[in-house]
């Protein structure tokens, strides 16, 4: 386990060692505020919740989310050190997991630096502070299961571009999974059956509920067995992809 | 006790290691040679336990690498080709991070941190970002955090590449320095090293092994190996008789240098009986030494052998 914390320590600090870091959460907040007030029409709405700011949350993490995931393994690869790392005395699953902890804290100190917002509705008004939270946790949830995605693909190249183009391709269809865009694609040659699995696996349709802060138990545990597949699936690759 | 048996891995069509066998003991520093492509490094990243295996076995003290993966690493240092190392962080933060990844704590991860500094030389550039040292420093980077935790087995897959003569002897001299009682693999392909710091040598070619050695024995299978090298004012009488000597296989004569080397079939004594040949006929001689086997052409000719 020592192991594990000091990679998670590592990894973290690795995202400042950059500036991408800044970078991200500037974007990160910025886009938030944009779209809270702007598109979500906040103040319009009149009324003192967030849903207004959690409604673009899947959209936000779609391209932003990527480019935190990136770098995770396709540069390890790329340098070499995944070499290094993998002759360490660290299990395949810690590395996985400790890599992965790392990038979704730092999305959690992203989330967790738009508390302007939380305070401004409490200004205006007398929100449901625990729905709030509810909300919070499941866009962190949310957040999760779009990083574990962009592990796998950046597992797959040493390529951060490539692995970056392809998260988002496939973070879009998981987003969009219940929805005609995607369902109609595949409706010419799947059986209805799976079609309505595929329909099933939309992160927009479990998050409809989180956005109005209602975190159902069904919803966490869809996210969070999204998150166990897509770290299983990592280890999977980066075995596979040694020899290369 | 390093214990390799029958490894084997292949690449789709291409074989890189086919059947290798060897055990090294503590106190051994091997050479591990080959032309490049050989299969040096996959077998060197099978033994660190980043490659899985196709067949064989590596138990790196008892500890199987494939079944008791962790064990076995836990007692290895090892550097992979090319040094990799997280280019983003600082030499000092790096490797208190390897420390950390090894588990030391304490006042040892303090004492390993300083003694691994001190020892590599790496004093002047604790402060500096990975990514802007130079290939030398690079190399000793890589090179202090596979000795760190001062494990029992040492792979070192081309400790020296890139570096200047004056580098390439401070690392010799560190592995000299560490070898007593640590079992120590390295590759290369330059032939000095095997003879500064090894005490074995392995040659492989195609992923097969072709020779296990001492180097002293290697070069004694060159066919230069005791022949006698001599410096006349003028050669040209000589050349008939040192070539009727009995034992002489060949006499080649360098025009360049102006010397002439005999070569003998084997029999002892070769420099006695060119002494009195030279001193029945009278030979006005500026210098005569004998010479000892060149690994290079040793090599040349056994993995030329092997490849065709």
């Amino acid at each position: 386990m020592n192991a594990v914390s000091a990679l998670f320590r590592r990894e973290f600090a690795a995202y400042f060692a950059t500036p991408l870091a800044y970078i991200f959460l500037v974007i990160f907040l910025m886009l938030t505020g944009v779209f809270t007030f702007y598109l979500g029409g906040f103040y319009e709405r009149g009324q003192a919740d967030l849903e207004a700011f959690f409604a673009f949350h899947p959209w936000l993490y779609l391209f932003l989310v990527p480019a935190i995931a990136m770098r995770a393994w396709a540069e390890e690869r790329k340098s070499g050190t995944v070499e290094l790392l993998l002759t360490l005395p660290i299990s395949m699953w810690q590395a996985v997991l400790a890599k992965f902890l790392a990038a979704w804290s730092f999305i959690a100190i992203a989330l967790a630096l738009t508390f302007p917002m939380w305070i401004t509705v409490n200004y205006l008004g007398a929100p449901d502070n625990g729905a709030i939270f509810a909300a919070y946790l499941g866009s962190l949830l949310m957040a999760g299961g779009y990083l574990a995605i962009g592990m796998c693909m950046s597992a797959a190249t040493s390529s951060q571009v490539i692995a970056f183009i392809v998260t988002v391709v496939v973070c879009f269809f998981f987003t969009l999974a219940g929805y005609p865009l995607v369902l109609e694609a595949f409706r010419a040659w799947l059986p209805e059956a799976l079609l309505e699995l595929l329909a099933s696996l939309g992160f927009l349709a479990h998050f409809e509920a989180i956005r109005k802060g209602v975190l159902d138990l069904r919803d966490v545990v869809y996210f969070a067995a999204m998150i166990g597949f897509w770290l299983y699936a990592s280890a999977i690759v980066i075995d596979l992809k040694k020899a290369d | 006790m390093l214990e390799i048996e029958g490894l084997c891995k292949r690449f789709e069509e291409q074989v890189a290691v086919d059947d290798l066998s060897f055990s090294v003991k503590p106190g051994e520093v091997l050479g591990f040679l080959g032309p490049n492509g050989a299969g040096k490094s996959t077998t060197m990243k099978m033994i660190a336990g980043f490659l899985r295996p196709d067949a064989g076995t590596v138990r790196i003290g008892g500890a199987d690498i494939v079944d008791d993966t962790l064990r076995a690493q836990r007692n290895l240092g090892y550097l992979p080709e090319g040094a990799p190392a997280y280019g983003d962080m600082h030499v000092d933060r790096f490797l208190e991070f390897m420390a950390d990844m090894r588990g030391l704590r304490g006042t040892t991860r303090r004492q390993r941190l300083d003694t691994v500094v001190r020892d590599v030389h790496l004093d002047t550039v604790l402060r500096q970002r990975i990514d802007t040292l130079s290939k030398g420093f690079r190399r000793r980077v890589g090179l202090a955090q596979a000795i760190l935790h001062d494990p029992g087995v040492l792979i070192l897959d081309e400790p020296t590449d890139g570096l200047d003569p004056n580098q390439k002897h401070e690392v010799r001299k560190l592995i000299a320095n560490m070898s007593a009682g640590k079992i120590i693999v390295v590759s290369t392909h330059i032939l000095e090293e095997v003879e500064a710091v090894c005490t074995r040598a392995i040659i492989i070619a195609d992923g097969r092994m072709l020779i296990d050695g001492t180097p002293q024995a290697l070069a004694e299978r060159s066919r230069w190996h005791g022949a006698v090298t001599l410096q006349l004012r003028d050669s040209g009488p000589a050349l008939r008789a040192l070539d009727d000597l009995p034992g002489v296989a060949a006499v080649e004569h360098d025009d360049v240098h102006g010397e002439i080397t005999v070569i003998g079939n084997g029999t002892p004594d070769l420099l006695g009986r060119v002494n009195d040949l030279v001193r029945d006929r009278g030979l006005q001689v500026e210098g005569v030494y004998q010479k000892r086997g060149r690994l290079d052409e040793v090599f040349r000719s056994i993995t030329r052998e092997a490849l065709s």
